[in-house]
């Protein structure tokens, strides 16, 4: 037995394979205790990366993940897995950068194939104002010591041959930004690899407990909520919890949760649509990002072409798909590569996303004693998913903030201090 | 879809609008602290039922109007507000 439980090798694939004996579970359903040194809210990749990292790295085991559904069932399953740290703050940068060295290690470190695949990452600029933006952020990777350039037109072909970049279309490519180490993952791995890990560690995983509020002492606002209080437990579909450190990671629905503590986000949620086309031969060696054109490409292993959007433009928590969403997509996709005219969408489905104003995440302690949030991760939380981790379990355990998240507090929407990361984080402005 | 009843143009696609949020009372910049205004600015309740929100008809008539829509069906309701 390996510290991951049952190791995962060629050796057992093999054996598994020739007597067709079953695989062991993945993690299991434990009996809830009464009390939890830490209790985190939503079993997705950050809930269950922090979850991880407080194990390993600090030795904090008696932890509990509660979830209303499935582990991964919210914007860890639904996001379109692309991995990069081609920001534009400097702060943006370096914590997307962490992210994504931790990607690099993670099949080793969580023995299960997440199918990383570096396979390089263009944004494309269709106008001058766009190409500046790229050249800007070039010159802030490359300082930061990430790999990252503009190229132009000719280069974009030889690296991706199917892109139309005549000077004939309606959005002429002038350029791109290169950003080799980016790629994509397979996201379900990711979060079963820390499911798997964080079970075996000793977490307890509560799957289908939904948290109907979280019980606090002490602040200003009714119930004792609000500033200067502070956390005692949470009230779940299956009885009251006590723990003295409560974590938000519930994305899509943070606010809701957040109100429950009495401290109000700077969060809207939208909705996130993307869609898939039937497999075919694989063509598209690159991910390619449009801002202008409000889209992004990556073919998977499969075959198939992934395709996300920006958020829709009315906040909402219904994930209903709309025709607004696939006849633009469509076009757009088109204006790019023309030569895909004949293939067909198989599945289209939308995710929610927790936008703040600046386009960077809420992480850390809030002004409820043990109340702690990092969520905020609209349309780029699950390339964050392993920083987020490790940093939110550094600051649990040792009580301070990580010096990576220090710029992305909740203090910063009373202070005035936002991070804004909307140039480089979304691909609707 | 959702179809917004703009009170000049009747029922509308939400695509022919623009969604400016919920409505948040400004307070007087005078007198608010830093801290208010800044709520005022960036805080918002971001509800999963009914709430007052403001729209602009854009495509249409280019007036600003509040209705009641529920966040989590998107059914839509007049509002006393408006």
């Amino acid at each position: 037995m390996s510290r991951h439980g049952y190791r995962y090798s060629a050796g057992k694939l093999l054996r598994h394979g020739l007597t067709r004996g079953a695989w062991p579970r993945m993690w299991n359903r434990p009996e809830r205790r009464d009390s939890y040194d830490v209790v985190i809210i939503g079993g997705g990749l950050h809930g269950l990366a922090t979850a991880y990292y407080l194990a390993q790295n600090h030795g904090i085991t008696n932890v509990a993940v509660v979830d209303k559904g499935y582990l991964g069932g919210g914007g860890s399953g639904r996001n379109t897995a692309i991995v990069r740290s081609n920001y534009l703050t400097p702060e943006g940068v370096a914590f997307y950068d962490r992210s994504l060295h931790l990607y690099n290690t993670m099949a080793a470190d969580l023995n299960l194939n997440v199918m990383l695949s570096r396979r390089g990452h263009l944004t494309l600029a269709h106008t001058d104002s766009a190409l500046r933006t790229m050249n800007w952020r070039a010159e802030v990777n490359k300082l930061l010591d990430i790999d990252s350039a503009v190229i132009g037109p000719a280069e974009v072909k030889r690296l991706t041959p199917s892109l139309d970049v005549s000077p004939n279309t309606r959005y002429p490519i002038l350029g791109a930004l290169y950003h080799p180490p980016g790629g994509i993952v397979r996201h379900d791995a990711v979060v079963w690899g820390y499911a798997r890990a964080a079970d075996h560690l000793g977490v307890h995983l509560l799957q289908e407990t939904e948290v109907l509020d979280i019980i606090c002492d002490g602040g200003d606002g009714p119930d004792g909520k609000g500033p200067g209080g502070r956390v005692t437990g949470v009230r779940t579909s299956r009885g009251d919890i006590s723990s003295p450190v409560v974590v938000n990671c519930t994305a899509g629905w943070a606010s809701l949760i957040s109100n429950m503590a009495g401290v109000p986000l700077a969060i809207t949620t939208h909705p996130l649509q993307a869609a898939v086309t039937e497999p075919c031969k694989v063509f598209l060696p690159t991910v390619v990002v449009s801002g202008s054109l409000h889209v992004y490409v990556s073919q998977t292993d499969r075959g198939e072409l992934v395709f996300g959007a920006s958020v829709d433009p009315v906040g909402t928590y219904r994930v209903n798909g709309t025709l607004e969403f696939t006849e633009e997509l469509a076009g757009h996709v088109l204006e790019l590569m023309p030569g895909i005219s004949k293939m067909r969408l198989m599945r289209q489905w939308s995710g929610l996303c927790d936008m703040t104003p600046d386009y960077s995440p809420i992480m850390g302690h809030t002004p409820v004693e043990g109340y702690l949030v990092d969520v905020g991760w609209g349309t780029y939380g699950f390339k964050a998913g392993p920083v987020a981790g490790e940093t939110m379990a550094e600051t649990i355990a040792t009580g301070r903030t990580a010096e990576l998240i220090a710029a992305f507090t909740i203090d910063r929407f009373t202070d005035g201090d936002l991070v804004g990361e909307k140039g480089a984080a979304a691909v609707g402005h | 879809m959702i179809v917004v009843p703009c009170p000049n143009c009747g029922p509308r696609n939400s695509s022919d609008l623009r969604n400016a949020g919920e409505l948040v009372s400004r307070p007087d910049p005078d007198t608010a602290s830093l801290t208010e205004w800044r709520s005022y600015l960036y805080l918002r309740e971001n509800p999963a039922g009914w709430v007052t929100e403001t729209w602009y008809c854009r495509t249409g008539c280019r007036r600003y109007f509040t209705i009641e829509r529920n966040t989590a069906t998107n059914e839509i309701r007049d509002s006393e507000n408006s």
